[in-house]
């Protein structure tokens, strides 16, 4: 169980780092700043930062387009994905790609692409390597739960159980599939029920709650490195704003909504913080002053950045 | 030594797996069979099913498995049982492999073995020819051999390569052609076309089994096919403009020859480049020699029709000679 004051401090850094880089860059969108999609993980900031929080510096993880909290605690800046999402030349992806669609090799972080679940099997091959060469390496892959109904998911958890491969896949189940609700996607009541016909052991949690969800993966990614094969991880909760900013989620029930507003995971890992005396009222306010700062610093510096030259789209095609 | 083109592949396999711990192999069925073609027959039991991994039927899975093995630095070589069945791996090939250097500056070097063609009586899901899906694909390589040493030379380039190749390897030659092959580190480089038989009068590019059918083609023309130069592409991504240039400009006349269908085929592409490279030169229209458009039947008879052949290769050439 996490006691210790200064880690959990952290955790709420980083979800909140992540709730306000998103904040900013709403903002830029109604602005007309940013051209392009934008995509949000807003009310599952537990989750990428939950699991990502736990990894050491040479695992690998492969992200979806609402876990930025993930990026971020695995090491990249807040300036780089301004620079992403303004397509600048120094981001990312060198303006080669937009919004979430980024990653940072060095750093361990993968990029997904837009065809859901296609990362599944690519990060059973990435933990296939890590295996293959001895190295207690783990590899950590993030699903919606709209990817649960490819193909690629289900050929991917195949192959990783088969091989027992060091992998953690996580669900990021927010209930919906862009308009499309759990119920019409699958005719089973839980995304655990399909996963673990795969062989593997899987745990149900509570999205919202980043110590819930932190403790599973603690022991699936323990399991991996141990060489007990992959798990799987669903983690429940709520799509608080549409696909993309430009969905004003209006097929989403009122009561789903106020439920996850009730449950916004910042909002209940603070006043757990402050009932066990780690973080007062001032220490919150500190907090989030810095975080205020740290933003506008990173959106600054990555506003007077260049772009890219409109040749610059012939080069890197082909690996030298 | 005399080996086959099969065996040529296989030669190369055992050399690269020896001389790279990164390589290795997965596929259906190549491990304890061997491969459906026995391409893999013997690699078990010398490197053992580490890596030589039979996987399950996934192509789009192993795929994936594939490209992530190679981010992570490993060198896979995989074989698809036919190369119809990539289709099940277009997304994981066209998306993911083809584009991950583009975006994120990471290399994929995988090479994805298909073994296609007609001429085996495989009807419409075992005879295709897959190679305009993927030309139109950047960041993929696209290689299809036509002798023994090529066979070996390509495949030991592709898996050296950093970037992922698609290997077209032709099952009706798989034992029909042979050669003394160098041994040891015979590198055939991509991107380099050959001529197999000089000529002035007409250009003749081809690829893969055409390439066979050509130069039957150009014997049967008798004294007249001394005039057709036979060039073998060998590399489709990246083409080798210069040759072609080079050949165009000579002969003025250029026939395309290949086995896949016409609608969309590499012809199409080629009949360009010839005129941004030589149309100045040209004495006469660019000419096309494809399999018709439908799918690739099974009956002896229907397939003889599909496939182009020696005849109609000879055909179009003499039209040319003559225009």
């Amino acid at each position: 169980m996490d006691g210790d004051p200064e880690t959990l401090v952290r955790l709420l850094y980083f979800m909140k780092l992540h709730r306000a880089v998103e904040d900013r860059i709403e903002l830029l969108y109604r602005q007309g700043k940013l051209v392009g999609a934008v995509f949000t993980g807003r009310g599952h900031e537990a989750i990428g930062v939950g699991v990502a929080g736990l990894l050491e510096a040479d695992d690998v993880i492969f992200p979806t387009h609402r876990d930025l909290g993930a990026y971020l605690i695995k090491g990249m800046t807040p300036r780089a994905v301004f620079l992403q999402y303004l397509g600048r030349r120094d981001g990312p992806t060198r303006g080669r790609d937009g919004n979430m669609h980024m990653g940072d090799w060095s750093l361990g972080i993968g990029a997904f692409v837009s065809h859901m679940a296609d990362t599944v099997p690519v990060a059973a091959g990435v933990a296939f390597a890590c295996k293959h060469r001895g190295q207690p390496r783990v590899v950590v892959c993030h699903m919606g739960d709209g990817a649960t109904s490819r193909g690629d998911w289900h050929e991917g958890l195949n192959l990783a159980a088969v091989f027992r491969l060091p992998v953690v896949y996580v669900c990021v189940n927010n209930q919906y599939a862009y308009s499309t609700p759990l119920e019409r996607q699958m005719a089973v009541p839980r995304i655990v029920d399909r996963a673990a016909g795969y062989g593997m052991p899987v745990d149900l949690v509570d999205g919202n709650d980043v110590l819930a969800v932190r403790e599973v993966a603690r022991r699936a990614i323990a399991r991996a490195r141990g060489g007990g094969g992959p798990s799987f991880i669903e983690c429940v909760t709520y799509r608080l704003r549409g696909h993309g900013a430009h969905d004003d989620n209006r097929y989403v029930p009122r009561d789903f909504l106020e439920a996850g507003e009730r449950r916004d995971p910042i909002a209940g890992f603070t006043r757990a913080l402050h009932d066990r005396g780690m973080l007062d009222e001032a220490g919150r306010e500190e907090l989030d002053r810095r975080i205020a700062a740290e933003v506008e610093v990173a959106w600054t510096e990555a506003e007077r950045s260049p772009l890219p030259a409109g040749t610059d789209t012939l080069d890197g095609v082909f690996a030298p | 030594m005399v080996i086959t083109y099969l065996e040529a592949i296989r030669q190369a396999l055992r050399e690269e797996l020896q001389r790279d711990p990164d390589v290795f192999l997965l596929g259906e069925d190549i491990g304890v069979f061997g491969g459906a073609f026995k391409v893999t027959e013997g690699l078990l039991e010398e490197f053992g099913p580490e890596r030589v991994i039979d996987m399950p039927l996934a192509e789009a899975g192993f795929t994936g498995m594939a490209i992530g093995a190679a981010m992570a630095g490993m060198r896979p070589v995989v074989e698809f049982q036919f190369s119809d069945f990539i289709s099940c791996a277009f997304d994981q090939i066209t998306n993911f492999a083809a584009k991950t250097y583009y975006r994120l500056g990471v290399p994929v070097p995988v090479v994805f073995r298909a073994p296609c063609g007609g001429g085996v009586h495989g009807g419409p899901f075992h005879s295709g020819n897959p190679e305009s899906y993927f030309l139109h694909t950047p960041g993929l390589k696209v290689v299809a051999p036509a002798t023994a040493t090529d066979a070996k030379g390509l495949l030991k380039a592709a898996i050296r390569d950093n970037n992922p190749v698609l290997y077209l390897e032709h099952k009706y030659l798989y034992r029909r052609v042979r050669e003394d092959v160098v041994e040891g580190d015979w590198i055939t480089p991509l991107g380099r076309a050959t001529v197999r038989k000089p000529g002035s009068e007409v250009t003749l590019l081809t690829y893969g089994a055409m390439v066979h059918v050509a130069l039957d083609a150009v014997s049967q023309m008798g004294e007249r096919g001394g005039g057709v130069e036979v060039i073998d592409l060998r590399s489709l991504v990246p083409l080798d403009r210069e040759t072609i240039r080079e050949s165009a400009r000579k002969t003025g006349k250029v026939l395309i020859v290949h086995e896949a269908q016409r609608t969309g085929g590499f012809a199409g592409e080629l009949t360009a480049v010839v005129n941004e490279e030589a149309f100045e030169f040209l004495d006469g229209p660019v000419r096309r020699v494809a399999a018709p458009d439908t799918p690739v039947p099974f009956s002896p008879p229907m397939e003889a029709f599909y496939l182009p052949s020696a005849a109609t290769v000879a055909e179009a050439a003499t039209g040319l000679l003559d225009y």
